[in-house]
């Protein structure tokens, strides 16, 4: 294998693809062969897959065009999510709202006029029954974007699932789990670092045994990126990230192979057109040359860097709203020419609200214009090769080596270290308000020209845009509803799943997933599991850098 | 006289990219700022502006709980005799800023706002008593 030329490997996995149509051609019909580029150059498919995962990309299957969803209770969520799947829909993408992505109930104090907001509010297994009621687990995909309460939901969807009948084993997914990241950019965390990647290693060790089609992590730099970090930045902390977690992996008894195929990456995809696909070919050479040197991984797969994208949010305008339909379609493009797997297109008017039904439309038909009018999935990698676009491919390798050689030293040695102690350190803080603070500057300035923000003007007073309103209606049905539980549930079995749980925190060599199944199965709330561990864990108070 | 402010986050919204570049450009204008970090409190907040002797309180609302929380933050420091003058930037809505104008809110920075804006806006609230 080590001495097969990278073209010969290309076209025998090409060869035995199965592809969406049997001949690829422009418009005017001339044929145009799978991929461009000399003899002895790379190919996609091939280590160390610059130019894609797969030998035949998207002639065999386009990106899947995931859309994130959430909002008000688990029953309006679970309606929404029974319209995707009859639409054809495969996967689902839950957003939670606030409340539940920091652990605490709906009737917590902290939680008002949060509640159902900015995703579905989840509080107990009772919520997830009828977020998931009359949908078929072990037929579709979940996925889950939930960091410092992560163990805790994957315990209560498999406490559900068992419930109605579908095995762990048979269920399929991601967890973002990406807790990491919390820390450096989203800053939605709850226990200090070193306990927090504990659950993390428990949630990695548990479906590695158990739950062989999860994917344990979805390691995120999208949030970096919105965070205000560069490209580059981006890329090098999401990797890292994706290191450490491999590291805390081994540390718990597992080989690399047995995990790497289970990580999955999500990048953001800014304004920046060729810069972006600079990134992701970036991204998966950099993986594809560490997983197989550094970490010694011997399955393909774990070479492979899969990776979802998302539009950037954060260059959305709220000025003259419909711009943003122009921003995130170059922004997409950008994803797709980058060989992403599945990608999410924000709505315009993200910069005002969550997204009406009209404005997501269009976010899915924009996807399906680029899929379907445009051609550009007919080769793959189109844009390698192109002298621009390949010094731009390494000089983003070279800023990343730059920074994980940074964080190596940090953590002597060891990426897992390097990024804790790069949080304990504001390391990553730092870097990422620096860069934000220099963009602004330069916005300030009038360097960085903002269409209808600081130039092109006409037109901005027109705001005629119809926005989905939220109002506090659900958070009172969702405090109604948990109140509900908490009367009708068994006080003792609550109590015992509580202690068997604080008695199992503090061990740090168990694996508290069984712990959390069984609290879950009890009806223990999301709030109270939580406010067990972090009796134990403690929470962490972030020393805010300026 | 120093102008000193303290930007706050309110609540559980943990977006702070537009706080901490707020502050700086805050800072640059000569201003002192005092940044109380994540996850504050109506009260809280109106606790550290008093004992911190602020003349403007920023709260930067970014989750659309900003109807909700703003309020409170005014409220508390009222409760507390304070007439320290609070400001919010973030994520509103235009139909938003009348009723938040009505609960007591001196000024509300949309996305975009300039530089200049801010500045201007801030120390125009501290300065006509003078």
């Amino acid at each position: 294998m080590e001495s097969e030329r990278a073209y010969d490997r290309w076209r025998r996995d090409y060869d035995a693809a199965k592809l969406r149509r049997p001949s690829f051609a422009t418009m005017s019909g001339i044929e145009v062969d799978p991929v461009y580029g000399p003899p002895d150059g790379e190919f996609p498919g091939v280590y160390p897959y610059t130019r894609g995962i797969h030998a035949s990309m998207y002639r065999t299957r386009l990106w899947t065009m995931r859309m994130f969803a959430g909002f008000g209770t688990a029953v309006d969520t679970n309606r929404r999510f029974r319209e995707i799947i009859a639409a054809g829909g495969t996967g689902l993408s839950t957003a939670f709202d606030m409340p539940t992505l920091l652990g605490l109930d709906s009737d917590d104090p902290m939680s008002l006029g949060e509640v159902g907001r900015c995703g579905v509010a989840i509080d107990s297994i009772d919520d997830v029954r009828d977020l998931f009621r009359d949908i078929d687990l072990s037929a579709i995909t979940t996925s889950m974007t939930i960091n410092s309460p992560a163990a805790i939901m994957l315990a209560l969807f498999v406490a559900q699932a068992e419930e109605a009948g579908v095995a762990r084993a048979r269920l399929g997914g991601t967890l973002q789990n990406d807790i990491l990241k919390e820390y450096q950019a989203q800053k939605e965390f709850v226990f200090p670092p070193r306990q927090s990647m504990r659950l993390v290693r428990d949630t990695i060790a548990f479906t590695a045994a158990e739950m062989p089609k999860w994917n344990s992590v979805s390691v995120s730099g999208y949030h970096i990126r919105e965070a205000g970090s560069t490209a580059a930045e981006e890329l090098a902390f999401t990797l890292a990230n994706g290191f450490a977690y491999l590291e805390l992996a081994r540390e718990a008894g597992l080989s690399v192979d047995e995990v790497a195929p289970r990580l999955s990456f999500f990048f953001n995809a800014h304004i920046d057109f060729f810069e972006e696909i600079a990134k992701y070919r970036a991204a998966r050479r950099i993986w594809a040359t560490w997983l197989r040197n550094h970490y010694r991984a011997a399955d393909e797969r774990s070479w492979q860097l899969r990776f979802h994208t998302q539009t950037a949010g954060v260059s959305l305008t709220a000025q003259q709203p419909e711009n943003n339909l122009a921003r995130t379609a170059i922004e997409a493009l950008a994803g797709v020419l980058g060989g992403t797997q599945s990608l999410h297109t924000n709505s315009m008017d993200e910069a005002l609200a969550l997204p009406s039904e009209k404005a997501a439309r269009l976010a899915l038909r924009t996807q399906q214009i680029i899929a379907h009018e445009t051609n550009v999935a007919n080769v793959a990698d189109p844009l390698g090769g192109s002298w621009y676009v390949e010094a731009l491919t390494d000089e983003m390798e070279r800023q990343a080596e730059s920074l994980f050689a940074e964080l190596m030293d940090m953590g002597d040695g060891s990426m897992l270290e390097g990024c804790i102690r790069g949080i304990e350190q504001n390391w990553f803080q730092h870097h990422i308000a620096e860069s934000a603070y220099q963009l602004e500057r330069a916005f300030n300035r009038g360097e960085r020209i903002i269409v209808g923000v600081n130039d092109f003007l006409d037109g901005n007073e027109a705001e005629d845009l119809e926005l989905l309103r939220i109002t506090n209606e659900d958070e009172r049905k969702q405090i109604t509803r948990l109140a509900t539980v908490r009367q009708r549930r068994d006080d003792d079995a609550v109590r015992r799943a509580r202690e068997r749980l604080a008695t199992e925190a503090a061990d740090p060599e168990v694996n508290l997933m069984p712990a959390l199944i069984d609290a879950a199965r009890a009806e223990v709330t999301v709030g109270e599991m939580m406010a067990t561990m972090a009796g134990v864990f403690g929470r962490y108070v972030e020393v805010p850098v300026l | 006289m120093t102008v000193r402010v303290l930007v706050a986050k309110v609540g559980l919204d943990g977006h702070d990219r537009g706080i901490k570049v707020v502050a700086r450009i805050l800072r640059d204008a000569g201003m002192e700022v005092v940044y109380t970090g994540l996850f504050q409190t109506p009260e809280s907040v109106a606790v550290a502006a008093i004992q911190e002797d602020v003349d403007v309180v920023g709260l930067s609302m970014l989750s659309g709980a900003h109807m909700t929380l703003a309020p409170l933050v005014v409220e508390a420091l009222r409760q507390r005799d304070s007439s320290i003058p609070v400001v919010v930037g973030g994520i509103v809505p235009s139909n938003d800023v009348a009723d938040l104008k009505a609960a007591g809110v001196a000024a509300v920075f949309g996305p975009g706002a300039s530089d200049e804006e801010i500045v201007g806006a801030i120390t125009s609230l501290v300065s006509p008593a003078e």
